[in-house]
């Protein structure tokens, strides 16, 4: 409990902002120009590694929630709050970065792609998981949270699988871009960049939520206490 | 008492009940008429129109109808503390849970072949495919809405505005169910495409959250 109460040293946030400073200047000047797509392309070192993060937040969501059903320690749920929290907002500039992207590419805003697809319904999961965390009531939150953790995790790869089944019946669109195999090495190596300045951020906003969820646990049983006493 | 007696206790108990007020099975029979209804006006297809997009209305008319009863289920024995009393008692809890969500089953298949009529007349429904396949269709798709429903019903029963919080939590989940529930029906109805890949994914998608509810429903009863 103590040491989970430190403060995150203010150095860690300054070098992750400093990196993020490098590599958007990486992304946006010295990464060559993609021949077909131009300077739109660039949105690919953004894009890509936000929905990294997002994926990795919610794969320690669903393992930070089987801890907590096993363990009940409070520190897991805490975990699984800040991830989810974290992974939404990622999922949510992936999806918007994506469309941004697909529309002078592709020519439309969205198609429902078995990738796209799961993404929205993986966003659409863990906003309903956010929901039950912010109306289920005391005590219960975590337990309640963490059953539906695993429903969500476990939906994914069956969502995955019907949506590409769904979809293999019409003609899906070309996946300009995106593939790692014809990635120039001066690319690759802005994109790398930009991955590891990512999964930063994503750590540091994870480990300030954890804190701040740990803290808000602690104000809430303290006030539980007093109320028990009769002193609040 | 063994487990399935327990069940059958708790499930006659449900249905003797629901026999006698008859609420859950009135309200979803209202409310799927009045979708219907509703989707006719706004639609208005021909028989041709209609076979293309009925699998997606008869499902989602059945989906709304089901979050009615559904809403129900725990409602009743949070009543008279009859939930803290089974908590308390030895029963395993999944006999508890696998009479809801039998009882729930029925509650919805009874809705489906009575609402079955009114959509071939309204409709002009005339299945192409062979309609025994239809009711396979039906039986999985049913349960697979009806297991997560029961299960999640329990868990919004204990949060603040929980008639809205089930929808919102079940049908992110359901989707692929639904989207396979869906795809069959109107694979069947033209008589286009084979439904194998849906029933097997529904048969799968049943499978594994049947036993995820299995698992953790005990947790989800006891949490404090």
């Amino acid at each position: 409990m103590e040491s989970s109460m430190k403060k995150l040293p203010p150095i860690s946030i300054l070098f992750v902002v400093a990196l993020l400073g490098v590599t958007s200047y990486l992304a946006l000047a010295v990464a060559p120009t993609e021949r077909t797509m131009g300077d739109v392309q660039r949105i690919f070192y953004y894009h890509v590694p936000s929905g990294w993060v997002a994926f990795l937040c919610f794969f320690i969501n669903f393992v930070a929630s089987a801890v907590y059903l096993w363990r009940r320690s409070e520190g897991s749920d805490a975990l699984a709050a800040a991830s989810a929290e974290v992974g939404v907002v990622f999922c949510t500039v992936l999806l918007i970065t994506g469309p941004l992207w697909a529309r002078p590419v592709w020519g439309i805003w969205w198609t429902w792609d078995a990738r796209l697809t799961t993404t929205l319904v993986l966003w659409l999961i863990y906003v309903s998981y956010l929901v039950l965390r912010r109306f289920s009531a005391g005590g219960q939150t975590q337990v309640l949270a963490a059953a539906f953790a695993i429903f969500g995790f476990v939906d994914v790869p069956i969502v995955y699988m019907s949506i590409r089944w769904f979809r293999t019946q019409h003609p899906s669109p070309v996946m300009g871009g995106g593939e790692n195999s014809g990635l120039d090495p001066a690319m690759a190596h802005v994109f790398l960049f930009n991955l590891a300045a990512f999964t930063l951020m994503g750590i540091v906003f994870l480990v300030l939520r954890y804190k701040l969820q740990m803290s808000e646990q602690a104000l809430e049983s303290t006030h539980a206490q007093a109320a028990l006493k009769g002193v609040a | 008492m063994s487990t399935m007696a327990i069940a059958r206790a708790t499930l006659m108990k449900d249905l003797r009940m629901e026999w006698r007020s008859k609420d859950a099975i009135n309200s979803m029979l209202f409310f799927a008429l009045l979708v219907v209804v509703i989707f006719s006006f706004a639609f208005n297809p021909t028989a041709e129109e209609s076979r293309q997009i009925a699998g997606g209305l008869i499902w989602v008319a059945f989906l709304f109808a089901a979050v009615v009863a559904l809403n129900q289920t725990w409602a009743r024995e949070l009543r008279n503390q009859v939930l803290d009393a089974y908590r308390v008692s030895p029963a395993p809890p999944n006999a508890l849970f696998l009479a809801k969500t039998i009882g729930n089953f029925l509650f919805v298949v009874v809705l489906e072949c009575l609402m079955a009529p009114l959509f071939v007349i309204f409709y002009e429904l005339r299945s192409v495919g062979p309609v025994w396949q239809l009711i396979v269709v039906a039986l999985l798709g049913t349960w697979a809405l009806v297991v997560n429903g029961t299960f999640f019903a329990a868990l919004s029963i204990r949060t603040r505005s929980r008639e809205i919080m089930l929808p919102l939590i079940l049908f992110p989940i359901s989707i692929p169910a639904l989207l396979g529930m869906v795809d069959a029906t109107t694979s069947i109805l033209t008589g286009e495409a084979s439904p194998d890949f849906w029933i097997k994914m529904l048969a799968v998608y049943d499978i594994v959250f049947t036993a995820i509810c299995l698992m953790l429903f005990e947790t989800v009863l006891n949490a404090e």
